[in-house]
């Protein structure tokens, strides 16, 4: 069998989760393997279980404990190794998001294992998974097997998989009590910085910025670019860890994920983590001065040189085209 | 207060990649190398806290060949006060169970109260050495950790970490804790002419682990460049004046947006 995870804050579904079963399902399709969903739960109705048994699984599991109610890496790790005890799964599939990330190796290496992470894509060869994850910030992909015994640990980069994809059918729900041990971590109230001020995701044309902007004083050029364009200006992580424009501009894991009808990416490589918030995009443009970036693999039109050079002459052409 | 660093040397973050000729992994030999970047923040964040507190002792660990010494010295040069470097010269091939193994056989009798790496590596990217390490350490860790009270350091170690969409979350650990550090964390400082003669004079211990076998390895198989999802024109030929006239050009006739 296979153990698919559902996360969710306080029953409200992780949307990727969706991707992980449908992950889970074409897995189970390719080794012949069903899937049963995990749904840690702390006390109270879980809502969310009948909402998951709607979808073409052999089980829903929801693991309870009172100490589940709120996310804790400790409190995770020893639900999650009760459930793989109890079941004995041959792979277990996540979605990468930053949760798992925190809770799954720990998990893994309770029982001797690891995580192969990130995974975009896979193929099944003699009864086991041949998994391929970007390494090297993007710029290269590898296959990766992984020896000795089941369990597998796997988790697929947000995207990978279609939630919408996922088929639908009816599942059994069954709880399965867990103790969790003492917690050496005492979480406070998630919340958000400051409120985004601005709302990329309803941005009809962005021109976004990145390491190859150089300098805040250069952020002027790719202004004029979107003031004449009516586009809204954003950037990758960098920028906004340098302050060289603030949070709510930051396009990727960490910031929003925004699918415009037009991305114009200036001097952006294209690390996983800004890929994953635009690669939604209608159209993506890129303009960097290595050939070998990771964005061209995504962009429809690409110019591999100087963005100082193309940029102002991409805002005198387009202030002539307007007249 | 005892912080043990631990910082990897990966391949610059620019360098033009070539995949060596057993096709599992680079050509290391010509790639110019440098400290990944989110080990330098977590190196950076240490020495604020010890600063912070105005006692204690920041120990470098570094896993890799003799060339990571580079890496260690200049950890060494900003501030740290010595280091411990396991000396494997082929890292490449060990998996991220492996190396946390490793590490902890190097730094356990050490008993530090706080534990801090990267994020992530740049090359390997499997994010989750950290995580087994604390597990094999039997401490608590905390990953994507984006600020660190550094008021509050007493037998617990109050930190932020970064969820998704913007969201953060404080947690208060029970030290000994390992923290994965995010990049941006604090703006990292650079090494004095001071700080460089200093470091020559500074313990780097070296040690040569047994690395043990791990049934439930991943191995990488074949490592090639990514299948393109799309199709890129590329305009202008590489001269970027002529790519941006037919890029409006483009934008004019086949996306429609001007």
């Amino acid at each position: 069998m296979i153990l698919v995870f559902i996360e969710h804050k306080d029953c409200v579904l992780n949307k990727t989760s969706l991707e992980a079963v449908a992950a889970a399902q074409a897995i189970g399709k390719d080794l012949g393997l069903k899937a049963t969903a995990v749904i840690p739960c702390g006390s109270g109705e879980c809502t969310l279980a009948q909402e998951i048994a709607g979808y073409d699984l052999e089980k829903v599991i929801v693991a309870k404990s009172e100490k589940l109610g709120t996310y804790t890496p400790d409190g995770y790790a020893d639900a999650w190794e009760q459930v793989i005890k109890a079941t004995n799964p041959q792979y277990v599939v996540m979605s990468h998001t930053y949760q798992v990330r925190d809770f799954a190796p720990k998990v893994a290496a309770r029982l001797g294992r690891e995580v192969v992470g990130d995974v975009i894509r896979y193929r099944a060869e003699g009864g086991k998974l041949v998994l391929t994850r970007r390494i090297f910030l993007g710029k290269l992909d590898a296959d990766v097997t992984v020896g000795g015994e089941a369990p597998y640990f796997v988790t697929f980069q947000s995207g990978s998989f279609r939630g919408e994809n996922a088929a639908k059918g009816s599942a059994a729900v069954e709880t399965m009590d867990v103790s969790v041990g003492d917690l050496r971590m005492t979480p406070e109230a998630p919340f958000q910085e400051a409120k985004a001020s601005v709302d990329l995701t309803k941005s009809e044309i962005i021109v976004a910025v990145g390491r190859g902007i150089k300098s805040q004083e250069n952020i002027a050029v790719a202004q004029q670019l979107a003031d004449v364009l009516g586009a809204d200006l954003a950037a990758s992580r960098p920028i906004c860890d340098n302050d060289w424009l603030p949070i709510d501009r930051q396009i990727g894991s960490s910031g929003q994920t925004v699918a415009p009808k037009v991305y114009i990416a200036l001097g952006i490589s294209g690390a996983i983590q800004h890929i994953v918030g635009m690669k939604n995009a209608g159209t993506i443009v890129a303009i960097n001065k290595d050939a070998e970036a990771p964005i061209f693999d995504i962009a429809d039109y690409g110019i591999v040189g100087d963005l100082f050079e193309a940029v102002p002459v991409m805002v005198e052409e387009i202030k002539k085209a307007n007249g | 207060m005892k912080i043990i660093v631990l910082m990897k040397q990966v391949a610059n973050k620019d360098a033009v990649l070539r995949i060596s000729a057993d096709e599992k992994w680079i050509n290391e030999a010509d790639v110019a190398q440098q400290t990944n970047e989110s080990d330098g923040y977590a190196l950076e964040e240490a020495l604020r806290m010890k600063e912070a507190k105005g006692e204690g002792e920041v120990i470098v660990c570094s896993l890799g060949p003799q060339s990571a010494k580079t890496v260690i010295k200049d950890a060494l040069a900003r501030g740290a006060d010595r280091a411990v470097h396991v000396v494997v010269d082929d890292s490449k091939t060990l998996s991220p169970y492996q190396i946390a193994a490793a590490i902890v056989d190097a730094i356990r009798e050490e008993n530090a109260d706080l534990v801090f790496a990267g994020l992530q590596s740049d090359d390997s990217s499997f994010g989750q050495t950290g995580v087994i390490l604390a597990e094999l350490l039997g401490i608590p860790h905390a990953t994507i950790v984006i600020e660190v009270d550094r008021s509050k350091l007493n037998g617990t170690v109050r930190l932020k970490r970064e969820l998704e969409s913007g969201w953060y979350q404080w947690f208060t650990y029970q030290t000994p804790a390992l923290l994965t550090i995010q990049s941006g964390i604090s703006q990292i400082r650079y090494a004095s002419l001071k700080g460089i003669m200093a470091a020559k004079k500074k313990e780097i211990r070296d040690v040569a682990p047994t690395i043990a076998d791990l049934a439930g390895k991943q191995t990488i198989q074949k490592v090639y460049l990514p299948l393109k999802t799309k199709q890129t024109q590329l305009l202008g030929n590489g001269d970027a004046k002529a790519g941006a006239v037919e890029l409006v050009e483009k934008l004019k006739v086949e996306v429609r947006v001007i």
